[in-house]
């Protein structure tokens, strides 16, 4: 009991000091203002692109494999909401290689706590609410122009898509940072998994066919925190077991959280 | 305090020549090189000793001190630092010493360096009133005065310094290792940071390891100095026992390093 206490209170601490690296991270950003507000319109521009092209492509089309424009729209908004909000918190894993390269990180391994808080704290790209507006902005049109009947459950499965997939992008990016260890550069191919499920998660993943759902159910679970959530909410599914699987994906942590040790393990065998 | 006792570390490091063709060769088949950073290195350090490293550059001074404060363990050998293992139960070993990497910050550029030293205390989980107490005195040792209401970026190199040395010893740490300390800095800044170094040994009897290329330091702040070289301990004494009756330190370590061929 005291062990889970003791645990509980570490946790605890490790919020509070986040909280501190994003109020240092915050005064440093309004430093900037100027800088600061374009990246905020750019960021919000260039989502802003992403939504267009789904529109177009909808002028043309009614349906896409059965889903409408403002269905389509309602899971693309979550997924960039889900995106912005784990790039948001989990820059610091994005921008590990440098942290890796300069020695930055022999700073964090000197300083008694753990290695991912300080990570994490190391950047908190506040911009990124840019992009969290744009899909804000899409999300309620979406809820608008859909005939979705909201009821409690259903708004409790949109909050748990987007608590299990800020969980798997934040996961993508700590296997991404923890990949650094053993190449020193980040490696661009993992931009497939992050920035590709963003722009994949236009459409629901069944769009691409069996294998893609297969793929994105059991190895990187974007399925479910997308596609199969969203056919619960628009009344396709009605089993309760569709409302949670988005929490289910948060395991996807696990192995990310395992493969980021042994490279912490790696890194201080071997130095670099 | 700290004992190495026949510590080894080597490293693999890829290597080819320049040249595109060579880099394009290298894509497919890596040539590795083994680099023997330490080879056996044994010493004792006393609790309140200040001791000089010394040793060409490549020579394995950075590696001794990222085994000692924890960043790296070594391939074979034991290591203390007051009386634990450093890279096992990492976090409780750091809370106990500071380090200073002279040619790295870890001040928040953007931000005054009150922010930067506020953050620290959280991390280093300082209690309010020893928190205080640490802040006055290093405020008032290293004259820092409204330097740390200015952000990092507008400070000059030995203002900068004074500030890194401070946010390293404000949680008391009973070890400190000083990794080129006074890189870059001018004569005054200089002469303050040694200052400050002797009257931190003098007060709280902190241990200091101290790694430099300056000589002046050494003689200044080191009563024993080791030497190091090719990964292995050349030399280990009072700075008497080096000089030898030689007036000009620096010539007396160029000698040294001719000797031994490092």
């Amino acid at each position: 009991m005291s062990k889970i206490r003791k645990q509980a209170g570490k946790a605890w601490y490790n919020i509070k000091l986040y909280k501190h690296y994003v109020s240092v991270n915050f005064r440093s950003m309004m430093q900037y203002k100027t800088s600061f507000l374009l990246s905020l319109i750019g960021q919000f521009l260039i989502s802003f692109n992403v939504f267009l092209g789904v529109f177009f492509m909808f002028q043309r089309f009614s349906r896409v494999e059965g889903f409408t424009y403002s269905e389509v729209l309602l899971c693309f908004s979550i997924v960039l909401m889900e995106f912005s909000l784990a790039e948001m918190a989990a820059r610091g894993f994005d921008a590990f290689a440098g942290m890796v390269r300069t020695g930055e990180f022999d700073r964090v391994l000197v300083r008694p706590q753990g290695e991912i808080v300080q990570v994490l704290g190391s950047k908190f790209e506040l911009t990124r609410i840019g992009r969290m507006l744009q899909a804000v902005v899409m999300f309620v049109y979406g809820v608008v122009k859909s005939q979705v009947a909201w009821d409690f459950p259903k708004v409790l499965t949109v909050i748990f898509m987007l608590i299990g997939g800020t969980a798997v992008f934040s996961g993508l990016f700590l296997i991404y940072a923890a990949l650094c260890f053993f190449t020193l550069d980040g490696l661009e191919f993992m931009n497939v998994f992050t920035d590709g499920a963003r722009e994949f998660g236009k459409y629901p993943v069944g769009v691409y066919g069996e294998k893609a759902v297969l793929f994105a159910t059991f190895i990187v679970p974007y399925a479910l925190v997308q596609y199969y959530p969203l056919l619960y909410i628009l009344g396709r599914r009605t089993s309760i077991g569709y409302m949670v699987l988005p929490l289910a994906a948060c395991w996807f942590l696990v192995p990310a959280l395992g493969l980021w040790k042994f490279g912490v393990r790696h890194y201080k065998s071997s130095g670099s | 305090m700290i004992t190495m006792e026949h510590v080894h570390k080597s490293y693999r490091i890829a290597k080819r020549n320049g040249g595109f063709g060579e880099a394009w060769k290298s894509f497919f088949h890596r040539e590795y090189e083994i680099i023997h950073a330490l080879n056996d290195v044994s010493f004792t350090i006393q609790d309140g000793e200040m001791v000089g490293y010394i040793g060409p550059n490549g020579a394995g001074k950075s590696s001794t001190i990222k085994i000692l404060s924890g960043i790296l363990t070594p391939d074979a050998g034991t290591v203390l630092v007051d009386g634990k293992v450093p890279y096992k139960n990492r976090i409780e070993h750091v809370s106990r010493i500071g380090v200073v990497f002279g040619q790295r910050s870890q001040l928040w550029w953007d931000v005054p360096v009150i922010d930067s030293f506020e953050l620290l205390k959280d991390i280093y989980r300082i209690p309010d009133s020893q928190y205080n107490q640490n802040l006055e005195e290093l405020t008032e040792l290293l004259n820092l005065g409204e330097l740390v209401r200015s952000p990092a970026r507008q400070l000059s190199l030995g203002q900068r310094m004074r500030c890194e040395i401070a946010a390293s010893l404000l949680h008391q740490p009973r070890i400190l290792f000083l990794d080129e300390p006074t890189i870059g800095l001018d004569a005054v800044s200089k002469l303050a940071v040694r200052e400050f170094i002797l009257k931190q040994n003098k007060i709280h009897g902190t241990t200091v390891l101290l790694t430099t290329h300056d000589m002046q330091d050494i003689e200044a702040l080191a009563s024993r100095i080791i030497l190091i070289g090719k990964g292995q301990i050349l030399m280990d004494g009072g700075l008497e026992d080096i000089k030898k009756g030689n007036k000009d330190i620096d010539e007396t370590v160029a000698q040294l390093y001719r000797t031994y061929d490092i």
